[in-house]
């Protein structure tokens, strides 16, 4: 089973494509026939699940017979798709079956699964409250960094001015505020809007700020040669020569945005998905930590996806763009 | 508003006519060693008259460019469009760089647009941008991106650019000095075309001696510390000009001895072709 040479067959795309299905089916005789060392009486989701992937994969694999298309993605993917069949394989044998790592910190796959089953509510009602704050802070951030950014690029007294605090605060990270924060805002869901969007404000201001300043001149000179007045320069010519700098900021802005809201939400906020891993640490509900990490990690990779997906659409004229 | 002097009967437009008085522009460095960019310049263009700008590196060609742009403000002197001082940049006189400079962000037709754009008079223009791509021969490039296309193509994006406000004057920065030099000569009938059916003053900055024999009415040799006009010289040759012909050859000797680049007494060497 463990066997890895199965790299080696490539030419044989179908001898390849079955490997995860091995690798499932392994799994399953591996949680079936060894006796549990950990007391465990909920419903077994894990084995539901590999059993419903082995379903679903073997259909597949059928299809991929007729279609061309279907072998090459599954063909692609298929040696990840072992690796992480082979992960969770080993984490149920190393917990579950094994107990080699300690309770309640390494609970087994099961375990979490189940809190999906068993506290959805909860969790649905944390998403909903972080993703509020989220989006909140974020949308306020980054629309005060990009105005801020245009002022400090375009208007020379205004970097003279202001970039001197900008560089003192800036630096400063956002969540070092939270304390200010609680008290100032009369609530502390504003407290935290404010901390997110200070997060996110500082790398879109740096990062449209530079972009801004840094636009080629003679693109300013052409277009007043054409015409333009200082709004048409500002509007039509910085600030889309500017737009790949900014982008960066942008994505920079994300992660900041994920860390001051997880953090925000476990020290001042009583809701969201920060609170949650709070609330079940101090019950030593390990279980529902790895849950919440879970969905933290779809939910976070997918926004910053998202930004990729939106910069491919406005950046659709650039080369050589990052790759996610 | 464009029309042909009536008294001289010659072809000179009492449109785009540029005047040039009296231009001093210095710059100073930090290591307060002063360029004398420009001294004493003084120059009348006639209105559809083609003028090359030629001389060696640090000559103020590009600089005297700039200031008829209204990029760049003279120290002393002045220039006016049509009698009008020139004190800032307008669409009147339109501007192609050597880079064509072209707006990255923008497909190739919304570049020439840009002109009408900035005036907000797009509506009802859009036929006249349509007009220019197919003029420049990219009708299939329409909604290409500037990186898809090649430099020649580029420049003709950036002449149809600098087209579509109707300029009076049309400033060149060594447009073709990027080309090779089979694009370059095509572009450059392009470039006499777009001036014989538009009637445009064009001032064009070259390094490219047998460029601005071919193209200019006058080509204006200029040398440097401190930069002025050495000499003009008349082209009276008919269009188009045979490159090959005896008279091109004469004034092409006859400008790089201005430019101390070639020999005036060579009547003793043979080479037996």
């Amino acid at each position: 089973m463990f066997n890895l040479d199965y790299l080696s067959i490539s030419k044989n795309k179908d001898l390849k494509n079955v490997v995860p299905l091995v690798f499932l089916v392994a799994a399953i005789i591996l949680h079936l026939a060894l006796p549990n060392k950990q007391v465990f009486k909920a419903k077994s989701i894990y084995l539901t699940l590999l059993l419903l992937f082995l379903a679903a994969y073997t259909v597949i694999l059928i299809l991929s017979h007729r279609n061309t298309k279907i072998r090459e993605v599954l063909t692609g993917n298929s040696p990840l798709l072992a690796l992480f069949v082979f992960l969770f394989s080993l984490w149920d044998t190393v917990t579950l079956k094994l107990f080699l790592l300690p309770l309640p910190y390494f609970p087994a796959p099961d375990r979490v699964l189940n809190i999906f089953l068993t506290d959805w509510r909860t969790l649905g009602i944390s998403v909903f409250h972080s993703m509020r704050l989220l989006i909140l802070g974020y949308l306020i951030g980054a629309s005060l960094g990009f105005v801020a950014g245009i002022l400090l690029g375009w208007w020379k007294s205004c970097r003279y001015w202001v970039m001197p605090f900008i560089r003192i605060i800036g630096p400063v990270p956002a969540v070092t505020w939270i304390p200010i924060a609680m008290v100032v805002f009369p609530t502390s869901f504003m407290g935290s809007v404010f901390i997110i969007a200070l997060a996110v404000w500082f790398p879109v201001t740096i990062m449209t700020f530079s972009g801004i300043s840094s636009v080629r001149n003679s693109y300013f000179e052409v277009a007043s040669t054409l015409g333009a007045n200082e709004p048409f320069l500002i509007l039509r010519v910085a600030i889309p020569a500017a737009f790949p700098s900014i982008f960066i900021g942008l994505w920079q802005a994300t992660s900041a945005s994920f860390i001051s809201l997880i953090v925000a939400e476990m020290m001042g906020v009583k809701a969201g998905l920060g609170w949650y891993i709070t609330w079940a640490t101090s019950w030593a509900e390990y279980a529902k930590v790895y849950a919440v990490l879970i969905i933290i990690a779809i939910i976070f990779s997918n926004l910053i996806k998202l930004l990729f997906k939106l910069r491919d659409k406005v950046l659709i004229w650039q080369k050589g763009l990052i790759k996610w | 508003m464009v029309g042909y002097a009536s008294t001289d009967g010659s072809s000179s437009l009492t449109s785009g006519v540029i005047d040039i008085v009296g231009i001093d522009r210095r710059f100073s460095s930090q290591e307060e060693t002063e360029i004398h960019a420009l001294h004493d310049i003084n120059l009348k263009i006639k209105g559809g008259e083609f003028i090359t700008l030629i001389g060696p590196s640090g000559c103020g060609k590009s600089t005297l460019l700039r200031l008829i742009a209204g990029l760049d403000q003279p120290d002393s002197g002045h220039i006016s469009l049509d009698g009008d001082v020139i004190k800032g940049p307008s669409y009147l006189r339109g501007l192609v760089f050597q880079d064509p400079t072209l707006f990255p962000w923008l497909t190739v037709q919304k570049n020439i647009s840009v002109g009408l754009v900035a005036r907000k008079i797009l509506k009802g223009n859009e036929g006249e941008v349509d007009a220019l791509i197919s003029m420049i021969g990219l009708e299939g490039f329409k909604n290409a991106f500037p990186h898809q296309l090649s430099g020649g193509m580029a420049q003709r994006v950036a002449l149809a650019r600098a087209l579509i406000n109707k300029p009076r004057v049309l400033l060149l920065d060594e447009p073709l000095g990027a080309l090779d030099a089979f694009t370059r000569m095509h572009m450059q009938d392009e470039i006499l075309s777009i001036w014989k059916s538009r009637r445009t003053t064009m001032i064009m900055v070259t390094h490219d001696v047998d460029e601005a024999i071919y193209l200019s009415d006058r080509v204006v040799v200029m040398s440097p510390r401190p930069g002025k006009i050495q000499e003009i010289i008349d082209i009276p040759m008919g269009r188009p000009r045979p490159r090959n012909h005896p008279d091109f050859f004469r004034l092409r000797s006859r400008i790089l001895e201005t430019l101390h680049f070639a020999e005036s007494d060579y009547t003793d060497l043979t080479y037996n072709l």
